[in-house]
């Protein structure tokens, strides 16, 4: 079975209209469009306070784009993305501090300490870094079952995260590195948002995101049907890192300051609430959770402070808003496990939905309670 | 030959608080399929129960200043209460969904639970002594070991006998090994499902009471967190000694509290401080060469 999300159809059908490169691509132009109608109000409101809290948002649903793709597409949870991002973040900061600045504690090598590299290649510089690190880590943690991996992931992310703290040549250790160039602002972070939106959505629609999305389905099926899981994973896995990795980036960008500690459980535990809020099993689902749990952290916290301070939500555990969020992320798990999308995609408005779906047993299990229990006892263990 | 026997104690009294704890864990992995996040924040409520309610800096006894068996009684029965309303509340809704989500949940009670801490006690860290003269060390000269890494070692020694025996001679021990390796036709065969499942939660509340105590006495100190690197190194213990297996839970635990201490004493002074990145790393290396675990369970492998 191939999921609900099927529409779009296989890429060969497609591709061969133009006119169909709308429906085709309808998905991440109705989300990204979706995005930018709510950067448009703000910046028409002149609300700067406003402004920041979105960009952080923003920057946070990059993020869950970068989780989704791995997490979304093979069905197999990580708890350990806040490494890429680490690394990412930290990466940009070599590369863009100033010379002057990195003289001050660090013991870079000459090629990184005397000079200042432009920012965007050393986005992209730092993202690849991240997806290095990934395929590296990947390989042994891909090929075991999804449970364990989840849990390799996470030792990935205490081993990483102990490796940055004690590093002080490269990472001043446990303290905050500042002094890096701000410069992202809601349109940067938009024009990421929408590259994450249509890489993650080519993806899942490609030969590998297919292949991958079958074995999230069925995984004896999938590998009867020659998937390589473990090489399927993987892809997904590095792709998933870059855009982690990026998404470390803008938040450094947009700080100014980072610190090992931010990367830690906390921000895993955010981006990952959105995730499920949202649906983990549809693109339109990430976007739909980084709106809905944003939202959220915002009313918790001006209710809070008693005043909107807009940006201050990354590390201060003040216990109600976590407290509220966790709340709501088990009663989404109990009542709705698969979000508030149920791994649905943004329907295609003009003529029959049905003409387009490939596989009709996909929409019909939806409905049908006989076929969802089988597929229910199926993925239980 | 002295240290020797110094770091081997060292590693022992570490490795028992990461198996009992990686026990707890297994325990629930067997009946439910559940990797249950919050098994270290149960942990933390142990700690917590210690002492009065308040948000204040300094931290007063309440329990903790009781005598030593009404404590131990009243700190299991507070955790074993915890771990049954968890399941009750959180898990028992969800028990027919996939180990996935049941992860999950178990990630965002784990998050719940600290932060409710966190709200009734704020987050600062609190200092709390429970049997002081435990810290001081065994009258052998040359040595330094402490009595508590005695009494860890032997407490866990004695809940293993007395686990197995549970397991092996008791009905409901041999109903809950039935349940875990097939839960359905456990039921079928009559076994209670909801009563073994809740057992199972008890029995974990209880080691997690244990290893609170222990492990508060160690450090001397509360933070709403500090079941989390407690719950880490276990996870990454059941991983290593084979999901789903009692037996590789333990010897995960004790891999992961040798390869700590071995680590600690043989690395270079310099990199000390990285020692986990060395744990973890091996750990990885582990799951290379045997992705299944140490101890290959064959109900976890799943049927096509």
């Amino acid at each position: 079975m191939a999921g609900p999300d099927t529409e779009g159809g296989p890429a060969g059908l497609v591709w061969r209209l133009p006119v169909v490169g709308l429906r085709a691509f309808w998905t991440p132009i109705v989300l990204s469009l979706g995005v930018l109608v709510i950067v448009l109000a703000v910046w028409a409101s002149g609300d700067t306070v406003l402004a920041l809290a979105v960009t952080a948002a923003l920057i946070r649903a990059v993020m869950v784009i970068g989780l989704y793709i791995f997490i979304g597409n093979s069905g197999v949870l990580a708890f350990g993305h806040a490494t890429f991002m680490m690394v990412g973040a930290y990466g940009v900061a070599w590369l863009t501090l100033r010379p002057f600045n990195k003289s001050f504690a660090l013991q870079l090598p000459e090629f990184l300490a005397a000079h200042q590299y432009p920012l965007l290649p050393s986005a992209i510089a730092a993202a690849l870094l991240a997806a290095i690190v990934a395929f590296v880590v990947g390989i042994p943690i891909m090929r075991l079952s999804g449970i364990a991996a989840a849990i390799a992931t996470l030792a990935v992310l205490g081993m990483f995260k102990t490796f940055y703290s004690n590093w002080s040549e490269w990472t001043l250790g446990a303290a905050t590195m500042p002094g890096i160039p701000i410069y992202v602002d809601m349109w940067i972070a938009l024009a990421w948002v929408v590259v994450a939106l249509f890489v993650a959505y080519i993806y899942q629609r490609s030969k590998y995101g297919l292949a991958l999305r079958a074995s999230r389905e069925d995984e004896f099926a999938a590998r009867a049907a020659g998937i390589n899981i473990p090489r399927q994973r993987l892809i997904a896995f590095v792709l998933s890192a870059f855009f982690m990795g990026i998404g470390g980036v803008l938040e450094a960008h947009y700080l100014g300051t980072i610190a090992v500690k931010n990367f830690w459980l906390t921000i895993t535990f955010i981006l990952l609430a959105m995730l499920i809020v949202g649906g983990q099993r549809s693109l339109s689902g990430a976007i739909v959770g980084v709106v809905v749990i944003s939202t959220l952290i915002e009313i918790l916290n001006s209710l809070e402070a008693g005043m909107n301070v807009g940006v201050a939500v990354l590390s201060v555990p003040i216990g109600a808003q976590e407290l509220t969020i966790a709340g709501l992320m088990i009663i989404i798990l109990v009542f709705r496990p698969d979000g508030i999308m149920g791994g649905r995609e943004v329907p295609w408005p003009f003529g029959k939905a049905g003409r387009i779906v490939r596989d009709p047993g996909a929409v019909e299990s939806e409905h049908d309670p006989l076929r969802r229990g089988l597929a229910q006892r199926d993925s239980a263990p | 030959m002295t240290g020797l026997v110094q770091n081997a104690i060292d590693a022992l009294a570490l490795g028992s608080l990461y198996a009992l704890t990686a026990l707890g864990i297994g325990l629930i992995f067997g009946v439910m399929r559940l990797i249950n996040f919050a098994h270290g924040d149960l942990i933390m409520i142990g700690g917590y129960a210690l002492i009065v309610p308040s948000s204040a800096a300094a931290a007063v006894a309440f329990i903790g200043a009781w005598p030593a068996p009404a404590m131990v009684a009243a700190i299991v029965f507070i955790v074993m209460l915890f771990a049954l309303a968890c399941e009750r509340l959180a898990f028992r809704p969800l028990r027919r969904a996939n180990p996935s989500v049941l992860l999950i949940t178990s990630f965002a009670l784990s998050f719940f639970l600290e932060h409710l801490v966190v709200m009734i006690y704020g987050g600062r860290v609190k200092a709390v002594s429970i049997w002081p003269e435990l810290l001081e060390a065994l009258p052998i000269s040359g040595v330094r070991i402490p009595y508590l890494q005695i009494v860890t070692i032997g407490v866990t020694i004695g809940l293993l006998v007395l686990l197995v025996l549970f397991l092996k001679r008791t009905p409901m021990g041999i109903q809950m090994r039935a349940a875990s390796e097939d839960f359905s036709t456990a039921r079928l065969l009559g076994v209670r499902g909801n009563r073994v499942i809740a057992v199972a939660f008890a029995i974990s509340g209880l080691l997690a009471a244990v290893v609170s105590l222990l492990y508060v006495s160690q450090v001397g100190a509360l933070t709403y967190s500090m079941g989390i690197p407690l719950v880490l190194f276990a996870f990454v213990a059941t991983v290593v000694g084979g999901m789903g297996s009692l037996t590789g839970a333990v010897l995960g635990g004790f891999v992961v509290g040798i390869a700590s201490v071995t680590l600690q004493v043989a690395l270079p002074v310099a990199m000390r401080p990285d020692r986990d990145v060395f744990v973890y790393g091996l750990i990885l290396l582990i799951l290379l060469m045997r992705p299944s675990g140490l101890v290959k369970v064959k109900s976890i492998e799943e049927k096509v």
